[in-house]
């Protein structure tokens, strides 16, 4: 038993059993199988990241992102009036992470294609996108950029869903998408 | 002085237990019991925190028990009592003397230091950093000094264990190949020794970093690295429980592997692929290209999975074979009714494979997908799938082998037997709840590690859904029925220590814990020839539509998200 040592000295000599065969074939290919519809999903799937990414200087990052928020903001929301920013479709478009908002607010054209830049000020964020479930990784000095495509319009929550420190569960930021 | 060694013979199973041997099995155990304790305290905590109706902790604390919660239990408990099974797969198996005691105490006085000294700085509050301690969010230089001399302790045990092998095939103490059980400690040894290696190379740079001796860590680097120690110290305990649950089937039915070659070969595929597995917290990072995260993520072609996907089919095949053998053949499930459901090992054992498989396992699979990984990122998916795999899998084939630990080490009668009955399956149900209502919520979007889904004190606000409020109350309560199993488990576990009947010579015949004969009711299981298993292999094909079925209807989720790339 396996508690003791097997007690055909040869045991690598046995011979399978055949519903062992077959269940080891089932899982293999079907791990096969599995692999194959990641690479699918890089061809002909519509959810995937570029991974494209930049070393960027926080500062530089900063900057950026005010000059751009400058440039298009339309209105201000919120206590701490946060400016909305409205840039032209297919543009690049920018926003921040730091302790404790995401900033600025988006506002963006439903089916229109923004080419989304993310860093982080401080530390590592996570940036959450509500309700339709985007979630992804913001670490400082590294500028992520993501191709996306609103399909549906209304009022979007960036929650920030990596652990931040003590004000984490008020980092709250906004995408708003409008039809045209 | 080392022919001496004092031994005495089990009189339950015929092995030779040494003085040492027993000695060191009992305080890591014992140890890890309390750690148990501990941190299952601080989860009931954080349950009830997130519970909206409750709200119990303020943020920092809360911030402060969940870093806590996860360092007791993720590592203390589950890596002192690995380190229990190794000696006594080492050296109770082998019937041999452990090799370098006092190297064995060392690195239980290290461990524990270790451990004591990390939660001194998480209480003192300035360590609220969540185990994975991300940088460049500082912590304490006493926490990342703690956790190092933690690991350092895990590894002199490895290397304990390993010496007792060699001594074992030395002195030929056994014959042929080692058994099953111990060769499945040494697979999980082998992983911990590059596990620990891993959390060397990351948590040295941190501490010095800590002391602004070293300028800047890279946090996409420490990711790698960290989980290089922090994902593969799961598939320690995947590989220790795994043994367990043949070590256990061996036991209470007599159950022999059908086939060893598969079984071994199982388990060297977990050897070879499961460090690629830091890929899985590596998905929606910026800067990594998808070629290595396709390959990394899929333990290259899905090879570690499917180790566990053997092992899926043969303890329960081992299971069937051994009762049909004892004559329970009615029909497909005829060995499975008549199983001992009541004998909270053979309970425990049979819960941890049956939830570790499907709540753990196929949404480990999902959740490791690249691109699915993308909707289920950081919410709470993600621990509902790990409160499936290292609370229902590890913890209950853990407290399941305590039941024949204390009896058969200990040598103690378990008081109050009807509790204990209970306890695996009260157990089993608060964390199934657990991890369902937690992976519901996470679809829903509701992020982990976080205070306060309402958004209160936040500037602007953001409604969540009202489904989602009421599976974190849902979650809540299965954390209070899962407490109450946690408790139960620690007061029979600990009374029966303490004040249970000492169990004598003849108990083997008054009242067994391992089944009478042990394996040699069951010769010749295993290979060609062997029983039909009509019932493994049906359920078997249950688990396996399951997993199918789940597996697409997340790429259909997927597939409604707004386009990216």
């Amino acid at each position: 038993m396996a508690l003791t040592p097997p007690e055909n000295p040869h045991w690598w000599r046995e011979p399978l059993h055949r519903m062992e065969i077959g269940w080891i074939t089932i899982a293999f290919l079907w791990g096969l199988f599995m692999f194959g519809v990641m690479v699918y999903w890089h061809i002909n799937g519509e959810q995937n990241l570029s991974n494209e990414a930049y070393r960027v200087n926080p500062d530089v990052y900063g900057e950026k992102v005010e000059a751009f928020a400058e440039k298009y903001t339309v209105r201000t929301e919120g206590k701490t009036e946060i400016p909305v920013v409205k840039p032209p479709p297919g543009s690049d478009i920018y926003m921040l992470g730091r302790l404790w908002e995401w900033w600025p607010i988006l506002e963006l054209q439903k089916d229109q294609t923004y080419r989304l830049h993310l860093s982080s000020m401080d530390w590592q964020h996570g940036f959450s996108l509500q309700p339709t479930n985007i979630n992804l990784q913001v670490h400082p000095k590294y500028e992520m950029v993501v191709t996306l495509k609103p399909t549906k319009s209304g009022e979007f929550g960036v929650v920030c869903n990596e652990f931040c420190g003590i004000g984490h569960h008020t980092m709250l930021g906004k995408i708003y998408v409008v039809d045209k | 002085m080392i022919a001496k060694e004092k031994f005495r013979v089990c009189p339950d199973t015929g092995f030779k237990v040494f003085d040492t041997t027993e000695k060191l099995i009992k305080i890591n155990a014992v140890v890890a019991v309390v750690f148990l304790a501990v941190g299952g305290l601080f989860g009931l905590l954080v349950a009830l925190t997130r519970w909206p109706a409750v709200h119990l902790l303020p943020a920092d604390l809360f911030y402060l028990v969940l870093t806590a919660h996860g360092a007791d239990v993720l590592l203390f408990w589950i890596v002192f009592f690995e380190v229990a099974v190794l000696y006594f797969a080492g050296s109770v198996l082998l019937n041999v003397r452990l090799a370098a005691p006092r190297w064995a105490w060392a690195a239980f006085i290290l461990m524990l230091v270790g451990a004591v000294m990390a939660n001194v700085a998480v209480l003192q509050g300035e360590s609220s950093v969540m185990l994975t301690s991300y940088v460049p969010m500082r912590a304490a230089t006493h926490f990342y000094l703690g956790l190092i001399l933690f690991a350092v302790g895990a590894l002199v045990a490895m290397f304990v264990f390993f010496g007792t092998l060699v001594i074992a095939k030395e002195e030929k103490t056994y014959e042929g190949s080692v058994p099953l059980v111990t060769f499945g400690a040494i697979v999980a040894a082998i992983i911990a020794v590059y596990t620990i290696a891993s959390g060397a190379i990351i948590l040295i740079p941190t501490l010095l970093w800590s002391l602004d001796l070293v300028a800047d860590i890279d946090s996409v680097m420490y990711k790698l690295v960290w989980w290089g120690m922090g994902h593969s110290s799961q598939q320690i305990n995947m590989a220790t429980q795994v043994s367990i649950w043949y070590c256990i089937a061996a036991m209470v039915l007599g159950a022999k592997p059908l086939s060893e070659k598969v079984s071994r070969g199982a388990f060297l595929l977990y050897i070879v692929f499961l460090q690629l597995a830091s890929a899985h917290h590596l998905l929606v990072e910026p800067g990594i290209s998808s070629e290595w995260k396709v390959f990394n993520t899929s333990y290259a072609l899905y090879l570690a999975v499917l180790g566990s996907m053997i092992h899926g089919m043969s303890i329960p095949g081992a299971v069937e074979c051994a009762q049909r053998r004892r004559g329970f053949n009615e029909g497909m499930f005829g060995w499975l009714r008549k199983a001992p459901w009541g004998n909270p090992a053979f309970s425990g054992m049979a819960l941890s494979v049956v939830l570790f498989g499907i709540l753990g396992g196929i949404t480990g699979v999902v959740l490791g997908a690249e691109q699915l990984n993308i909707i289920m990122h950081n919410t709470l998916y993600v621990p509902g799938h790990f409160h499936g795999t290292v609370v229902a899998g590890t913890t209950l084939a853990f407290m399941a082998i305590t039941y024949l630990v204390v009896p058969l080490i200990f040598r103690r009668e378990i008081i109050w037997p009807k509790v204990a009955q209970w306890q695996p399956y009260l157990f089993g149900l608060g964390v199934t709840g657990i991890s369902l209502f937690m992976m519901g919520a996470g679809t829903l979007g509701v992020s982990r590690r976080h205070w306060d889904m309402a958004f209160t004190d936040a500037p602007l606000n953001f409604d969540v859904p009202p489904a989602a409020f009421l599976m974190m109350g849902l979650n809540g309560i299965s954390a209070v029925i899962a407490s109450i199993g946690g408790i139960m488990f620690i007061l029979v576990i600990v009374g029966t220590i303490l004040f249970g009947k000492k169990r004598g010579e003849d108990a083997c015949r008054t009242n067994p814990v391992i089944l009478p004969g042990g394996g040699a009711t069951v010769m010749a299981a295993g290979s060609e020839g062997t029983l039909k298993l009509p019932g493994t292999i049906a359920l078997v094909s249950v688990f396996f539509a399951a997993f199918v079925l789940y597996y697409f209807v997340n790429w259909k989720y997927l597939s409604e998200v707004w386009p990216l790339s």
